[in-house]
């Protein structure tokens, strides 16, 4: 592998976390960044969960698609077979790792059951297929990467904001902002923040 | 005429008090990122209706058929084949709405409404008031994202429906139409509804009582407690 193809992971990778974000800029796995960012540890280990699966879901995927789909002109099927695909992934981890690793499956395993329907697994699974045919040279081992840079980057996103979210337990608010309106606005602040990356990465690639 | 009424009540009820994006707290995702334009939002709408109204109809037939234990499976296959039906006909006659919804069109299939739907509501009642029950929650859906989609289109662009409103008045504020403003006018939209909800308050947090996994997450969580 040269130093051009690593330079270009590195910025798949970064350009995932900072300006292609999936919770702050694509707006995908909105419920777990809302329900589970309250507390730091069920933060972590949700997003932990969520990017093993992400990585494994885009390995499995990839291939089916490529192999499978696209030579029996089957494309239609993908939102079908996708789903159907994430969801036995999903039970299969969850078995393995209860029988084999207790202590992973403690931690971890307890989220597994709510990541089947979350959609940025779906999501990133299906919009590495669409940079691939936009882009030849985003192939198999791009697309892990950038399934892995957009885990971690929901891992950021979940992190920053379990934070913000634990110094507004203490603020008054007024009545009508309580719960979820002053969150969104603070998510709402989030972004903006992280608007400010656009940019960044293509220079530190270019 | 009691029947009558009790259907009409299940049709209102997605309407305003249980509005599934503004009190339930579902389908976050597709309203965030598909109210750009309020016609996006409305062709969003219409296909989510579109599947949660077969979706609930099939389900609904299938609910004494269907084992408890693989029910999460079946549903999401039976809703899988619905959004893949829009999907096609989306694409063969509204390419530019194809184009506008991106990826999320396919994610239909995961808007925690129409699973959560399912799990709740047609997986325990007959056809009738779950066909009535996905056509209000797909109506109030809609409406919220219309609602959005409405003021985001208005400030950030200046135009409704592509109509040019403000232009002359006021510059448009960009920002409404990238991601900070989409979090924004929704924490409004839902301070609003709860302030004119029975209650007067907005929902705490989404809890795990509306989530449409929460029985066999609870399961999980008792024997990690060793029961």
């Amino acid at each position: 592998m040269d130093a051009q193809t690593i330079r270009s992971l590195v910025a798949i990778f970064l350009a995932a976390i900072l300006t292609e974000n999936y919770v702050l800029n694509k707006f995908l796995g909105i419920c777990p960044f809302l329900g589970v960012s309250k507390k730091l540890d069920t933060a972590f280990g949700m997003s932990c969960a969520v990017t093993v699966v992400m990585v494994i879901a885009t390995a499995v995927t990839w291939p089916i698609y490529m192999y499978i789909l696209v030579p029996n002109s089957l494309e239609y099927l993908q939102t079908l077979v996708f789903i159907l695909v994430i969801a036995a992934l999903v039970q299969l981890l969850e078995t393995v790792l209860r029988k084999y690793m207790p202590p992973l499956y403690n931690s971890l395993g307890i989220y597994l059951p709510l990541i089947t329907t979350n959609c940025a697994v779906l999501g990133v699974t299906m919009l590495v297929l669409e940079k691939g045919a936009a882009d030849p040279s985003f192939g198999y081992v791009q697309s892990l990467v950038n399934a892995f840079g957009s885990g971690i980057g929901f891992l950021v996103a979940m992190l920053l904001f379990a934070g913000v979210r634990e110094r507004l337990e203490d603020c008054d608010i007024p009545k009508t902002f309580q719960g979820l309106p002053i969150t969104l606005v603070a998510a709402s602040l989030v972004a903006v923040s992280f608007l400010g990356f656009n940019g960044v990465v293509d220079r530190l690639a270019g | 005429m009691e029947k009558k009424k009790s259907l009409w009540s299940e049709f209102t009820k997605g309407i305003i008090i249980e509005n599934p994006v503004l009190r339930l707290m579902l389908g976050c995702c597709a309203t965030l990122a598909v109210t750009t334009a309020a016609s996006n939002a409305i062709g969003m709408g219409a296909a989510t209706t579109f599947v949660l109204v077969c979706s609930n109809a099939v389900i609904s037939l299938l609910r004494n058929v269907i084992p408890n234990k693989v029910r999460i499976p079946a549903f999401i296959t039976v809703i899988a084949g619905f959004v893949t039906i829009v999907q096609m006909f989306i694409k063969a006659f509204s390419p530019a709405l194809d184009t506008a919804l991106g990826v999320f069109l396919p994610l239909i299939v995961v808007n925690c409404i129409i699973l959560g739907r399912a799990e709740m509501f047609a997986s325990k009642s007959k056809i009738l008031p779950s066909i009535i029950d996905g056509l209000g929650m797909g109506v109030g859906f809609t409406a919220a994202m219309l609602a959005m989609g409405i003021i985001r289109e208005l400030l950030g662009a200046g135009t409704v429906f592509g109509l040019p409103i403000l232009s002359g008045f006021m510059e448009p504020i960009i920002i409404f139409l990238l991601p900070p403003g989409g979090f924004f006018v929704f924490g409004m939209l839902i301070a609003l509804a709860g302030k004119l909800s029975a209650e007067g308050k907005a929902p705490e947090a989404m809890g795990c009582s509306h989530c449409p996994l929460a029985a066999s997450c609870s399961k999980i969580n008792e024997k990690k407690e060793g029961k």
